[in-house]
């Protein structure tokens, strides 16, 4: 089994990155939430591995809990 | 209408001071006391079930009766009754709004003598197996009697039990309790039930109207006329149809049950000029919960007494009748001296495994229909949403998983395979049907069970060999697929080659199956020895 490769692998990250954001544009928050969950479904069954897609969830899921999102002072 | 029967309450003689002891009180005529009374008086053991009605189910409750709960009634006696009763059905259909998000076929493959699924009111069902049960000499019922005290004693159960003309005390070796949800008996004994309560209320309505919807399963979430909650459909016989419409934790449970607040939402989905009543309905909510151990000595609880889950996957009756199915050739084999009390553990730990899978089979679907967190909510909604176009989101959408028997793959009762075996028919697993033909019928599923069954492929024993397997105390008859005719063993023609295939026999395979036709032990080539240690194995006698 595959393990969760968490080193670069995009090969344009800013192209990634800007295209991710533009996904949102005009969406309300319920929308955007929506578009994502469709994202995470749609990438979770193209990856397939049980193995990789746990050590996504855990690596989505780590530090969460401790780092209060405090506002900008 | 339905005519509800009434079933006769006769005074007990032990009122007037006769003393008895049975060797099996079964509590509780729903339809789990009913199968494994049942069970055991065909098997020439003496019951009585006592149940503290005098009729059958009120309203129409369960109607999905599954492929297994039919089988094992054709072990019994009554399953072409129920079968011929109720309504065929295998596709399920799921929408999201108006339109269709995915459908399932319960049942591509023909070639097995029930359908996945008939749909009967439990009234029927539960009348189709009163009739059997009062065809057994074995078997006493006592209706309108209340067991009303039970204490479990080293050797004996004492009991009592309280009728119209007053209360009196019987004692039995073993009682098994039926007695439901609420269970009574359980509560007597001060055992746990513990889980979740799902936050939640269902209105369920069973209606009369004629209609030619086809005989499918067909779920709603968000449909345009009950926004934001679900429903589902299904045809009962009769022209009787089951509306089940999600309310939300928030609905009042008394004035939702109000024909004039019930008929607005059935005209909303069924249109104008549809013409219909309502022969019954009411609101539930449900929990999710089992016992920590479904043997406490004397006592063994089934059905819903022992664990409880959502309707979405008709996993309780179903299930129950499983439990009845398990329980009651141990109980027999104890009774009669054959296996040791300890047998009756891995009644507990099978059907422990089993609920435990309802249970989660149960709880995703709940948690699919009711989503409990907003993110919940969204990730289902993004699910359903993607359905529609993509074949993978179709295998997560989640109206209910509905019960396929379990598999008792951690069963102490199985012996490992030594042997290299191809398919799905590991220890543990329901013996799969298959057309053959014979002397006792049309499908291989008529030859096993009861007793235990050496199932071979090919000439694999002779009649000697055939003969010394029968003649072990626990008893075990042979039946050959295919191959040379022989005196001491029951031959089936395998006329589709279907069992060949579902079992991968070839010739020399041998399976041993139990009195409740699972799988326990299996050979590529017939050794007397290793199906005497696999029967020893599968009675506890290790
Ligand atoms: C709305 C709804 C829909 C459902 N749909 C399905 C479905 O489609 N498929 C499915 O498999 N299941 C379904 N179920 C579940 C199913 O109805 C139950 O799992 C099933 O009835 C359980 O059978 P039982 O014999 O264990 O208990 P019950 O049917 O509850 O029977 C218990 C019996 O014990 C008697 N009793 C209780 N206490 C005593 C006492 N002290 N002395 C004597 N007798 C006593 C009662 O009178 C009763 O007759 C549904 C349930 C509901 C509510």
């Amino acid at each position: 089994m595959a393990t969760l490769d968490t080193q670069a692998n995009i090969p344009a990250p800013d192209d990634f990155y800007e295209a991710l954001i533009g996904l949102h544009r005009d969406l309300s928050d319920a929308q955007s939430a929506l578009v994502n969950a469709k994202l995470i479904l749609l990438l979770a069954n193209h990856i397939g591995d049980p193995q990789v897609l746990r050590e996504a969830m855990a690596a989505a899921r780590e530090d969460v809990l401790v780092s209060v999102p405090t506002h900008a002072s | 209408m339905y005519q509800y029967p009434t079933y006769e309450y006769r005074r007990p003689p032990e009122l007037d001071g006769t003393s008895r002891h049975c060797p099996v009180v079964v509590v509780g005529a729903g339809p789990v006391g009913l199968t494994v009374a049942i069970d055991l008086a065909q098997r020439g053991i003496a019951v009585l079930l006592i149940d503290d009605d005098n009729t059958v189910s009120m309203g129409s409750r369960a109607i999905c009766y599954s492929k297994r709960t039919l089988e094992i009634l054709d072990r019994l006696g009554c399953g072409e009754t129920v079968a011929s009763k109720g309504v065929r059905w295998h596709v399920g259909k799921v929408y999201q709004g108006s339109e269709l998000a995915y459908q399932f076929d319960l049942l591509p493959d023909s070639g097995h003598r029930r359908p996945a699924f008939v749909n009967l009111q439990q009234y029927h069902f539960e009348e189709c197996l009163v009739r059997r049960a009062q065809d057994l000499p074995a078997l006493e019922i006592r209706w309108r009697q209340r067991v009303s005290e039970v204490t479990q004693q080293a050797d004996r159960v004492d009991l009592s039990v309280t009728t119209d003309d007053g209360e009196y005390a019987l004692s039995c070796d073993w009682l098994i309790a039926c007695d439901g949800a609420r269970s009574p008996v359980r509560q007597m004994l001060g055992l746990d039930f513990e889980g979740q309560v799902f936050r939640d209320r269902f209105l369920i309505a069973d209606i009369h109207m004629t209609s030619d919807f086809p005989a499918e399963r067909r779920f709603w979430f968000d449909p345009p006329f009950h926004p934001n909650q679900s429903v589902l459909l299904h045809r009962q016989p009769d022209d009787i149809w089951r509306v089940d419409f999600q309310l939300g934790w928030d609905a009042d449970p008394e004035l939702e049950k109000r024909a004039d607040r019930i008929m607005p939402r059935l005209r909303a989905m069924l249109g104008p000029d549809a013409r219909f009543e309502i022969e019954w309905a009411s609101v539930y909510t449900f929990s999710c919960r089992r016992m920590q151990k479904f043997r406490h000595g004397r006592l063994l609880f089934a059905g819903d007494s022992a664990h409880l889950v959502s309707p979405f996957g008709a996993r309780g009756a179903n299930s129950g009748i499983q439990d009845a199915d398990n329980l009651a050739w141990k109980l027999e084999l104890v009774l009669r001296g054959l296996a040791p009390e300890v047998l009756l553990d891995s009644y507990d730990s099978e059907r422990v495994a089993a609920a435990d899978e309802s249970l989660a089979n149960s709880t995703r679907a709940t948690d699919f229909i009711t989503p409990k967190s907003p993110v919940s909510r969204c990730f289902r909604d993004a699910v359903l949403a993607l359905a529609r176009r993509h074949p993978f989101a179709r295998g997560l959408v989640n109206s209910g998983r509905l019960s396929v028997p379990s598999v008792l793959a951690r069963s102490p009762l199985n012996t490992a395979d030594r042997d290299t075996f191809a398919g799905a028919m590991l220890p543990g697993t329901v013996a799969a049907d298959a057309p053959v033909e014979g002397e006792a019928g049309a499908w291989l599923l008529e030859y096993l069970g009861g007793g235990f069954v050496l199932l071979v492929f090919g000439d694999a024993v002779d009649d000697t060999a055939a003969r010394a397997v029968s003649e072990d105390p626990i008893g075990c008859r042979v039946v050959q697929v295919g191959g040379a005719q022989g005196a001491a063993r029951l031959r089936v023609r395998d006329v589709q080659g279907l069992a060949a295939a579902r079992y991968d026999g070839k010739a020399g395979t041998c399976y041993l199956l139990r009195p409740d036709q699972h799988v326990c032990a299996r050979w590529r080539a017939f050794d007397a020895d290793a199906v005497r240690a696999a029967l020893a194995c599968a009675t506890a006698q290790v």
